[in-house]
């Protein structure tokens, strides 16, 4: 599971370079964000711009991300491609999370 | 149209690469096109992680165009389902203020998505057939 993360101001900038959080991925993917997201920051945003597709399993490693960060330290979620948005707005888990559709201001993709 | 594969998550993976590919696939336009590999893939998992959960074996799909959608016959010789019937598949409750739910999305995302759905337990083998909608359907527009 490759994920490259900077910090850039206030967030720590995850970017997915996948294109797939699926079942055979999502324990990798919770596993990676656990690591990355221990350099500090106030929240966290994100990528999933190269992420095509992904499924419950993937949905659930993304929300597990979110309650392993702490109610003080956000998880915000950018550039959801149509399926990934699909799944997020069927499951009504659009309404838990901030998703942006551009980057936030000042912002750019984690290399 | 007809497909076999391994009970595992990567084999799943490879097999919906090959099921997205194929002709009976290919009137789907973009979006019955990310439903379907919703769906399959939901289909699919759900078969490695409860049916073939103690032991390893196949998993049979066939695929069948039928103009205003695709068909999809899958078969395994797995465990049953619980009293041979398919789970309800309500969404699970989300409140943020309390604890998020980390699963159990799977057969809500499959109900919501298909047409025609059924199951029977016959000889040992589970048969779960439905269609996939070949276009736009209520689920895509709220």
């Amino acid at each position: 599971m490759n994920l490259s993360a900077n910090v850039q101001n206030a967030y720590l900038v995850v970017t997915v370079n996948e294109d797939r959080i699926d079942a055979a991925g999502a324990i990798q993917f919770k596993e990676r964000m656990r690591e990355v997201a221990q350099t500090p920051s106030d929240r966290v945003l994100l990528d999933l711009s190269q992420v095509a597709f992904l499924d419950s399993s993937g949905l659930g490693a993304v929300v597990g991300v979110m309650k392993l960060l702490g109610p003080d330290r956000k998880l915000d979620l950018f550039g959801l491609t149509p399926t990934v948005a699909k799944v997020f707005r069927l499951t009504r888990m659009d309404t838990v999370f901030t998703i942006h559709s551009t980057m936030p201001g000042g912002l750019r993709q984690a290399s | 149209m007809y497909f076999t594969i391994e009970s595992s998550p990567i084999e799943v993976r490879h097999g919906l690469a090959c099921l997205l590919a194929c002709s009976a696939m290919r009137d789907l336009d973009e979006c019955a096109r990310g439903t379907a590999e919703i769906v399959l893939a939901e289909v699919l998992n759900n078969i490695v992680e409860h049916a073939y959960s103690e032991q390893k074996g196949s998993i049979s799909i066939a695929l069948c165009d039928l103009g205003a959608g695709v068909e999809v016959v899958v078969t395994d010789q797995g465990r049953a389902f619980p009293q041979e019937q398919l789970p309800q598949g309500k969404l699970p409750p989300i409140d943020t203020t309390a604890d998020l739910p980390e699963g159990g999305f799977g057969w809500y995302l499959i109900r919501t998505l298909v047409k025609d759905l059924t199951y029977r337990r016959l000889q040992s083998t589970n048969h779960l057939s439905f269609v996939l909608p070949g276009a736009v359907t209520a689920a895509d527009l709220f």
